[in-house]
């Protein structure tokens, strides 16, 4: 990590601003506008998701396919392709409850603070209690992973 | 106008700000071969403060800093549109214990199901992952059926 040149990091920031930038033109740093789309009151929402997965997918396909190892860290081009279990589904239905309760996901909450939004902190506090309950749940769990079978 | 009463604002901000969305992700990933997601942040940031081990693994100490730079930057990048687009703060009026109730379960659902919407939703379905697509159908049926009860609930806003 301490080994990253400042041409990484200014990239890692630029694409930061270009992917926050987008999400506040959007309108998705708003929880209303979610709340909206997911009331069925404006489908314009499925635009934002709909049009950044087109600009990903035309940008893996290309990099997969043409070009050879990425610039600044010589590393090879893949796909984001995650293990399915039941996790997936299990946090899928949570993360949809909370969605569905606030309106907010993670990088829209962070986007929202460059709007303005101070109100958003209740959202990202909330977040990052979240993330410390199922890390430190989990640590329990892999410990005794080691012991007798547990019904987790 | 056809359309109007499915998209009372139009289509043109929300495809335009997605493209940019998707551009965010292009740039780290053409110049890094980084797919960067935004909410291993949560867990990832953690490790500077917690010695719980989940947040100590390798991937997340190891990205950690970046990932610091890269939510740096998208709350930057919203200030722009604030500043030139949208003529000064906004803030929400969904009620604060919405957002941290509903954060809470974000928190949680996010990191055990592997990723959220900018994870699975852009870049997995953008990768045609399965996992993915199984995992934003389940978020997004989950979060209609949450949020039209809470609104049959009188919940307002």
């Amino acid at each position: 990590m301490s080994d990253r040149s400042p041409a990484f990091y200014l990239t890692i920031l630029l694409g930061g601003l270009v992917f926050g930038f987008g999400l506040a033109y959007s309108h998705m740093a708003r929880p209303e506008v979610v709340l909206n789309f997911l009331q069925f009151e404006d489908f314009g929402l499925l635009f934002v998701m709909g049009g950044a997965s087109v600009v990903t997918a035309i940008t893996f396909a290309f990099a997969t396919n043409v070009l050879d190892r990425a610039p600044l860290t010589g590393t090879d081009y893949v796909r984001r392709m995650k293990s399915f279990d039941r996790n997936v589904l299990v946090g899928g239905v949570i993360f949809g409850a909370g969605w569905g309760i606030s309106g907010i996901c993670p990088g829209a909450a962070y986007a929202s603070v460059g709007i303005g939004n101070i109100t958003i902190l209740w959202a990202i506090a909330g977040m990052f209690a979240g993330a410390y309950i199922q890390g430190r749940l989990r640590s329990r769990t892999a410990d005794s992973d080691a012991g007798p079978a547990t019904a987790d | 106008m056809i359309g109007a009463e499915l998209f009372p604002n139009g289509i043109a901000r929300y495809a335009i700000g997605g493209a940019f969305v998707g551009g965010g992700v292009a740039i780290i990933y053409l110049a890094t071969g980084i797919i960067a997601g935004a909410s291993t942040f949560l867990e990832s940031t953690l490790s500077y403060v917690s010695k719980v081990p989940r947040f100590n693994r390798g991937p997340y100490v190891l990205t950690r800093d970046w990932r610091v730079v890269f939510t740096i930057g998208i709350v930057l990048g919203a200030a722009v549109y604030a500043v030139f687009w949208q003529g000064g703060a906004w803030t929400t009026e969904v009620q604060w214990w919405r957002l941290l109730g509903g954060g809470v379960l974000v928190g949680i659902g996010t990191r055990l199901g592997k990723g959220c919407t900018s994870g699975h939703g852009v870049c997995g379905v953008g990768s045609l992952s399965q996992t993915s697509i199984v995992n934003v159908a389940t978020f997004m049926a989950v979060a209609i059926g949450t949020a039209q009860l809470v609104q049959a609930l009188g919940v307002m806003p």
